[in-house]
This record gives structure tokens, C-alpha cells and sequence, in this order.
């Protein structure tokens, strides 16, 4: 693969509350190429939509512990608010999970964009002719532009935001649960909207956070596992889906059901058990309760290393 | 939009015939003879007692049958015609309360204006810096716990009885007579200044904790969010907020009117100030019960209007309104 | 919901608490929320303030063996050792007003308020937990109630009224000050209504009223207590200004009317602060307070408003 475009390293970002740290995002080190689309899946909890927000903006409560994030060989000052301004929007750029009320409700598309642009130096009479063409690229008529959010439906305010947040060519975008809102058939057009973005250069790198690894294994090059707060397992798209060396992956992957086959011939399987808090995690390799596979080894921490080239993995009988 | 006008006009209407048929029935349902009661109350010559005795028997019409009172009174009311005054016979109720307006509404309309405007302004500010939020926030409680007359009261004794620079009474210089002369402008304004600067204060308070509060509110909203992300500018995140805080401080405002207009009223009472609010409490101690409902039908009105004018404003200014189209995602 | 709607669930009263609804119910929200609220300051310290006010409209009146409005001393005195607020123009005792006054200001204050609280609920949960007619029948109730001013209605009715007492006076107050307290519930309710638990408790067979009381309000509780003190405090608010009109109960005393009083006897080009200053400044700090500790129970109840 191409040049390295993210370089995440021992990354950690915490949750203030008043009963103590919420560790949610613990020691993340993982890399994404120039031109890959990288899927980030995990449960609910597990910490990829607070890695995907501390790469843009630390919100409310978090708080950066630490690590270095580096991107295109320069270093992402996170932890700086007013620093991290400068990359905002440019360099990198998020579709958010609340993509369909992201838009001020009282302030027409094309003044917010207009303001949005003059505030971040970028003359808004020059982009006009690029933004035109994007429109047209996702489907949405120019006359969306002089019309209030509430005029447009769910899908169109999805698609819009898009067109929005990736309008500088960011080097790297980060989308956050941007299907999980919508029937299939949306998703399927959203996610080839997404693939287009990067194959017509708007954006470098990709990486889109969901719930959904029937999803992201149509579009993304690659998959990143969480689970609580720590890596499982990252490989290639095929690799991870046909033969995954975490037992989370595994167990994950076998609980999707396919399209075809019936219950009476092949049952579902879930994972028993619930993942365990990050107040206080536990010691050792946090999937140890629910694993099948577990030995006394895994009180001791796994580390996520590289088994097979691009093949990460975060587990002593994987390893 | 049609039909957020057509439902605010309903409301308005069927308010003002809840309100009408409220004042034309009550003192028919308290007991005894109403107009004896009235009459015996009131201190009276004995042409005048005739006159009006003559005159409440037509208006109440009591050897009528209720539904043509009823009719009458309407008919009355919709010609402009409120009765004469008791105490102040034979003057029509009309043009007594049409003298006192001019004050009420000099105090009234400047008060609510830049009170609203100044008060959202700082609370805005006031939620910029913490300093500035800690010192507002518990001001801004006390103006508003403060009841409308007592902070007349206190500015009256301060500012006109310990320190001599305004007067404490009337609406102008007992000594001058109206006329368009710079003294008599001069007076006026004198006298004006301290009903209004009360008034002034304690809206200053309410609106300014209430904008401070919304602003923290939309600040979370996911726009703000979404435009920080992005990079936007404090300032920008802030104007947009302040915009949308707007909205709910409009409507606040026409639910205050009733409030505001009471407040008003008393402010006058402490200051012997010649509008609404003192001549009703003259034609309180006074018995004038023509006057009193009189003047209860002019403030509806007067709220009834101004209510309608927030609205058509409101709809000037959020777009969602003007769309027809409503509700969120 | 509608736009409207959205607006009255944030602007409906400018020391309002803006709901943002978090439903919790169990026992550990419970004991949470008491650990919070002993350590909030305003919370704290507004109740102190209140409770200290209520102690002396108690305990107050005992600590004079006159009445309020009895002539006792010489007229126009300043306050000393032996009359601690002064007296009036007539030489009655400014405390013993005072205190008794604050006793009828506690008294319209509650039931008042609990009135108004009692309506709005009524109506409020009724239209949004039905819908459809009942609702837009309450509805244009509430709007009507809504513009009309308060005021301006009970000038002409106390007016007729030859005698008037405190309990019509709080009764009064209490019918016509609860349209913005059943607009937020109503839109409050709105929102619940379509809550898996609520349609779990609908399928077992639970009748409206059952649901509304175990189910609705007490997702809501916060809410409808800090709705109370709010309407406490207006309540207070009101009856001084319609006592201060002249237009309160004929007999006894109250703070408003010993304002009026003052005003009328020309305490205010006389200089005679102590008549006018104690019963003002009592409802200021009282309403103040109770805002305050409104306040802080929205901190206590709002885990996203508190200080970290």
C-alpha cells in the first residue's frame, strides 16, 4: 500500500465523571494509508466513535490523556483546542452522527456555507463553481442552497452535510455512524457516495465508525475491531471477514446473519455476556470473561501486534 | 402560515369575548341590586344620582330580558361607548382613559423595547465570560425577583427624596400648564425618567437571565457542534446562537405583556404618575365602576394588540414559520 | 411536535429552567440526587433563606402581644430598641406588620401556588396524554387563559367583592396563573406518551389516570417540583402587587398592602424608609431565594449543568 497518511500512537482519551475516569479510548495505535478506507466496528461503547471525535474535537467531557496523532507527517495538537483549529475542516473533517440537525434550522444552506467558508479565510464567490459540481455529484439541485433545513428531507440534509464537510478536500474524514439512521436502500447510495468521495480524490483517507460490519465490508479496504476501549483486530476487508484470528472478530463475524440461509439450517449465535465497565476496567485482556478461548495467559495484557503483513491482532492464542 | 395567523386570531378573538362577556357579567352575579349597591357607594349630587340612575337602568337594562342586556352592552362597547364616569361625572369613561394613555404607553413601550433588547444583549455577553456571568447572574435574579413598585419605591426615595435629582411625583411641574415649550418638555421628562428607569430594571433582569440561559442551551445544540468541528470561529458559533435564542425571548416576551402591564400599573400608583395605572387606582378608592371597566377592556385590548404584533414579528423573523412547514426531525 | 411546542418547553418564564427530559426512576437517581443537592450551594443556601423567612412569619407574631394594626406608639418613629421596624404615620408597630404580613404572604404563596401547580398539571397531562379533541379543547382554554392578564381580570372582580379574604385572594391567583405550567407538561407528555414503558403499562391494562400518576409524572418529578416554587414565587408576586391596588384582603395585613399604605401616607417625600424598605426587601429576598434554589435543583437534577 501507498504512503502512510494517519499515524495514531498509544492513544488515550478519557471520560471525565464525577465517580472517577471513564477510560474509554486506552492505548490506540494503529496507522491508515494514503487512499484507504479504513471501517472502525465494535459494540456500542466500545470507544470508535470516541476515537473518531478526538481526532477532530474533543467534546464536553473528554479529556486527552495521552499518545501523538500524526497526519501526513505533521502532529495533530489535539489536545489544543486553538491549535487543532488550523487542521479543522482542511485537514480533517467528520460527518457527524447527528448529521440531520447538524445545520442551523434558521439560517438558509447557502448563507451557513457561505458563512462557514468566509470564517475559515476561504472566499465563498471562488468555491461556488466546485460546490455546484459536488451538488450535482450526490444528487441535490442547486436551489438547495437557498433553502432552510427543514425544507429538505433526512436524506437530503445526509447528503448535504457530505457535500459540506468534505468541500476543502480533507486529507482525512472521519464518518460517524452515517448510515445508522437510514432504510437500506439510503445506505447503499450513502456508502457509494462515500467510496466516490475517495476515488475522485476529495478526500485521502477514510475512516467510517460504525455498528455495522455487513456495511463496511462492502466499501472499506481494511477493518479495525474495538473492543472496550482497546484494539482487537485490524486486517484487510477479506482477510478479517474470512478468516479473523481474535475470537471477538470471530465471534462477531459468525453472528451476522446471511442473506439466504434460514434459521432451521444454521442458528444465529450471539456473545454471551456484556462488555465490562471502563470506570474500572479489568486487569489483563478486557474480553477474557466472554472468551472461549481463555487461559491464564490473558490476566497479562496482549499487545496488538502484526502477525501477517497489515494483519493486527490483540491476543495471546491468536499470536 | 395561514394557519398559525388563523389560530392566533381565534385565540385573540375568543379571548376578547370571554373577557367582555366576563366584565358585562359579573355585576350582575354578585348579590343584591347592583346598581343601588353602586349607587349607595358612591357620593353623589342629587342630579347626578338621577342622571345615572337613569342612565345604569337603560345600560344594565334590568326590566330587559338578559340576552338583549347582553346585545346592548355589545352594542355600546363596539360604538365606543364605556359609560360615564362616576367620579368624575359627567365625563364619558372614554375620554378619561383616552387623557391617561398617552403616559402609560410613554412609560410602556420604551421600557419594554429596551429592556428586551439591552437585557438579551448582556445576557449574551454574560454568557461569554465567567466574570461577568457571576456577577449578572445573581443581579439579574434579585432585579427580577424585585417586584415592580418597590423598586419604584426605592428609586422614588433614593434618587428623588434623598437625593433631590428627579421629582417624586406627577407627570409634570405642578407649577406649568401643557403647552409645547422646552420647560414643559423638560418637565416631562424629568418626571418620566424614574417610572420608566423602573420599570426598565426589573425587565432588564428577566430578560438578561433568560438570554444567558438560552444561549448556554443552544451552545450545546448540534449545529454549534457541528460548525465547531468544522473549525468555525467562536464568534460565528455565538452569533448563530444568539439568533436562535432570540426566538423563545419573542415569545417570552408576549407572555410577559400581562405582567409587564401590571407592573406599569403600579409603577404609576408609586409615582402619582397621570396614566392607566393611577387613574385606576383613583376610580378604586373612588367607586367609579364604569371607569374600572373601562380601563379593563383597554388593557385587554392593548394586550390583545401587542400580543398579535409579537407574532406577526416572530413570523418575520423564523423561517420555519414562514415555510409552513413545522416540526423537527 | 409542532414549533410552538418547542418554544414552550424553553422559554416559558425568564428564571424557568429549560427541560431537557432525562427520565430516571430508580432508587440510586433518588439518593444521587440527594448527595448532589446538600452540596449545592444555591440550593442550599436559598432554602436557608426561606425557611428563615418561614420561621419568622411563624414565630414573629407570637413575639408581640399586639395586633398589627393596632395603634400602639407614637406615629412616625424611627426604628428603636423598643418598635425594631419603627412605626407607621399612625403609630402602629412596622414588625408586627411585618411579620403578620409575611405570614399572609406564606399562606397566598402555597395555596396560590399549589393551586395553579394543580390545574396545570391537570389540564397539562389530560391534553397531552389524550390528544386529539379533549386536547385542542384544553388547548384553546390555555391560549385564552394564557393572554388574558391576570391583572386586569382580577381588578374586576375583587372590585365587586365587598369583602375579601385571603384564601379567595390565593384562589383567584391560583385559576388564572397555570397556562405556561400545562404547556410544558402538555408538550412534556407528548413525548412520553409514545415511551416503550408507557405503552408496556397501556397493554397491561392500566387505565390513563393510573399511568399518568406512576408512569408519566414521576419521570417528570423534578420538573413539576421546581414548576412549583416558580409558581410560589409569581404567586407572592402577584398578591403584593394586587394588595399594593388596594384590591387585597379587607382585613388583616400583608407586605403589598403595607405598601400601599406607605405610598398612600406619603412615607416616600417624608423619608420614612423603615415603613416601605422591610416589606419590599422581604419579598425581593423570599422570591430572589426561592429562584435561586430553583436554580440549584436544576443543577442537581441536570447532571449536564453541574460544575465539574
Amino acid at each position: 500500500m501507498s504512503a502512510v497518511s494517519l499515524r495514531v500512537e498509544n492513544l488515550r482519551v478519557w471520560y471525565r465523571t464525577l465517580r472517577g475516569d471513564v477510560q474509554a479510548l486506552d492505548d490506540v495505535t494503529f496507522a491508515v494509508a494514503d487512499g484507504e478506507i479504513m471501517g472502525l466496528a465494535g459494540e456500542s461503547g466500545c470507544g470508535k466513535s470516541t476515537l473518531g471525535k478526538s481526532l477532530i474535537r474533543l467534546d464536553g467531557r473528554m479529556r486527552y490523556v495521552d499518545g501523538t496523532v500524526e497526519l501526513d507527517g505533521k502532529e495533530l495538537p489535539i489536545w489544543d483546542t486553538g491549535k487543532m483549529n488550523g487542521f479543522r475542516f482542511r485537514e480533517v473533517s467528520i460527518i457527524p452522527q447527528y448529521a440531520m440537525s447538524a445545520m442551523n434550522p434558521t439560517r438558509k444552506i447557502g448563507k451557513l456555507v457561505e458563512d462557514l467558508l468566509e470564517s475559515r479565510g476561504v472566499g465563498f464567490a471562488g468555491m461556488r463553481a466546485e460546490l455546484d459540481r459536488r451538488l450535482e455529484l450526490v444528487e441535490l439541485s442547486h436551489d438547495v442552497l437557498d433553502r432552510y433545513p427543514i425544507e429538505l428531507s433526512g436524506g437530503m440534509k445526509q447528503r448535504m452535510v457530505m457535500v459540506l464537510s468534505t468541500l476543502l478536500n480533507p486529507s482525512l474524514l472521519i464518518a460517524d455512524e452515517v448510515t445508522s439512521a437510514l432504510d437500506v436502500s439510503t445506505q447503499k447510495a450513502v456508502a457509494e457516495t462515500l467510496v466516490g468521495f475517495r476515488d475522485r480524490g476529495f478526500v485521502k483517507s477514510m475512516i467510517v465508525i460504525t455498528h455495522d460490519v455487513s456495511l463496511v465490508y462492502q466499501i472499506a479496504d481494511s477493518i479495525m475491531v474495538m473492543y472496550a476501549g482497546k484494539l482487537a483486530e485490524k486486517a484487510p476487508t477479506d482477510v478479517l471477514v474470512d478468516a479473523p484470528r481474535h475470537p471477538y472478530t470471530q465471534l462477531l463475524i459468525s453472528s451476522l446473519p446471511e442473506v439466504g440461509v434460514k434459521y432451521a439450517d444454521k442458528r444465529l449465535t450471539g456473545i454471551p455476556g456484556t462488555p465490562p465497565s471502563l470506570l474500572r476496567p479489568p486487569v489483563g485482556c478486557r474480553f477474557r470473561d466472554r472468551c472461549p478461548l481463555a487461559f491464564e495467559k490473558c490476566l497479562e495484557e496482549p499487545p496488538f501486534v502484526e502477525i501477517e503483513p497489515d494483519h493486527f491482532v490483540a491476543c495471546w492464542k491468536a499470536s | 402560515m395561514r394557519r398559525y395567523f388563523g389560530r392566533k386570531l381565534l385565540i385573540y378573538a375568543v379571548t376578547f369575548f370571554v373577557a367582555v362577556t366576563v366584565d358585562w357579567m359579573i355585576p350582575r352575579f354578585m348579590p343584591g341590586d347592583p346598581i343601588q349597591t353602586m349607587l349607595s357607594r358612591a357620593s353623589l349630587r342629587p342630579e347626578a344620582n338621577q342622571a345615572l340612575q337613569a342612565y345604569y337602568t337603560n345600560v344594565f337594562g334590568l326590566d330587559l330580558p338578559v340576552w338583549r342586556q347582553y346585545l346592548n352592552f355589545w352594542t355600546a362597547l363596539l360604538h365606543g361607548d364605556l359609560g360615564v364616569s362616576i367620579w368624575l361625572f359627567p365625563q364619558p369613561v372614554t375620554k378619561v382613559i383616552m387623557r391617561a394613555i398617552p403616559y402609560t404607553l410613554a412609560l410602556l413601550v420604551p421600557a419594554i423595547l429596551l429592556s428586551w433588547f439591552a437585557g438579551n444583549k448582556f445576557g449574551a455577553y454574560a454568557a461569554r465570560r465567567k466574570w461577568l456571568d457571576n456577577t449578572v447572574l445573581p443581579v439579574g435574579y434579585v432585579l427580577t425577583a424585585t417586584p415592580y413598585m418597590w423598586l419604584g419605591i426605592l428609586l422614588a426615595w433614593l434618587l428623588a427624596t434623598v437625593a433631590g435629582i428627579f421629582p417624586i411625583a406627577g407627570g409634570y411641574s405642578f407649577a406649568l400648564e401643557p403647552a409645547w415649550s422646552w420647560a414643559f418638555i423638560g418637565s416631562l421628562l424629568r418626571h418620566w425618567f424614574l417610572p420608566f428607569a423602573s420599570l426598565f430594571l426589573v425587565g432588564f433582569g428577566g430578560w438578561a437571565i433568560g438570554m444567558r440561559n438560552m444561549i448556554i442551551y443552544e451552545l450545546e445544540a448540534d449545529y454549534a457542534h457541528y460548525l465547531e468541528s468544522l473549525g468555525a470561529p467562536r464568534r460565528l458559533v455565538r452569533r448563530y446562537a444568539f439568533r436562535n435564542a432570540l426566538l423563545p425571548q419573542l415569545t417570552g416576551l408576549a407572555l410577559q405583556l400581562g405582567v409587564i402591564v401590571a407592573g406599569a400599573l403600579v409603577t404609576e400608583i408609586v409615582f402619582s404618575y397621570p396614566g392607566l395605572g393611577y387613574l385606576v387606582l383613583q376610580a378604586i378608592n373612588n367607586q367609579d365602576f364604569f371607569l374600572i371597566q373601562g380601563a379593563f377592556l383597554f388593557i385587554i385590548v392593548g394586550v390583545l394588540l401587542a400580543n398579535f404584533l409579537v407574532d406577526v414579528v416572530y413570523v418575520m423573523v423564523d423561517p420555519r414559520t414562514r415555510t409552513g412547514m413545522r416540526g423537527g426531525s | 411536535m409542532t414549533v410552538s411546542d418547542q418554544e414552550d418547553l424553553v422559554a416559558v418564564a425568564p428564571a424557568a429552567p429549560v427541560v431537557t427530559a432525562a427520565p430516571v426512576t430508580s432508587m440510586r437517581a433518588g439518593r444521587e440526587a440527594l448527595y448532589f443537592a446538600r452540596r449545592n450551594r444555591k440550593l442550599v443556601a436559598g432554602l436557608t433563606v426561606v425557611l428563615l423567612f418561614l420561621v419568622v412569619a411563624i414565630v414573629g407574631p407570637l413575639l408581640t402581644d399586639h395586633g398589627p394594626n393596632e395603634y400602639v406608639g407614637p406615629p412616625a418613629q424611627r426604628p428603636s430598641s423598643q418598635y425594631w421596624f419603627g412605626t407607621t404615620m399612625f403609630g402602629q408597630d412596622v414588625f408586627a406588620q411585618f411579620t403578620h404580613g409575611l405570614r399572609s404572604t406564606f399562606l397566598v404563596g402555597l395555596l396560590g401556588g399549589g393551586l395553579a401547580a394543580f390545574i396545570g398539571m391537570l389540564i397539562g397531562f389530560t391534553a397531552g396524554y389524550r390528544g386529539g379533541v379533549v386536547d385542542e379543547v384544553l388547548n384553546m382554554i390555555t391560549n385564552v387563559v394564557l393572554v388574558i392578564p391576570t391583572l386586569a381580570v382580577l381588578l374586576v372582580i375583587a372590585t365587586y367583592l365587598r369583602v375579601r379574604g385571603v384564601i379567595p385572594e390565593a384562589v383567584f391567583i391560583g385559576l388564572f396563573s397555570w397556562p405556561w405550567v400545562a404547556r410544558a407538561i402538555r408538550a412534556q407528555t407528548f413525548s412520553l406518551r409514545s415511551r416503550d414503558f408507557v405503552d408496556l403499562a397501556r397493554l397491561s391494562g392500566a387505565s390513563g389516570r393510573k399511568i399518568i400518576l406512576r408512569e408519566i409524572a414521576p419521570n417528570m418529578s423534578s420538573y413539576l417540583f421546581m414548576t412549583f416554587i416558580l409558581l410560589f414565587g409569581g404567586a407572592v408576586l402577584i398578591a403584593a402587587t394586587l394588595d399594593f391596588i388596594g384590591l387585597g384582603p379587607t382585613e388583616g395585613i400583608s407586605l403589598g398592602l403595607m405598601m400601599n399604605n406607605a405610598v398612600l401616607w406619603s412615607a416616600l417625600p417624608l423619608g420614612m424608609w423603615w415603613w416601605f424598605v422591610p416589606p419590599g426587601l422581604g419579598i425581593t429576598v423570599i422570591v430572589g431565594s426561592l429562584y435561586i434554589m430553583n436554580v440549584g435543583l436544576d443543577e442537581v437534577f441536570n447532571p449536564k449543568l453541574r460544575e465539574m
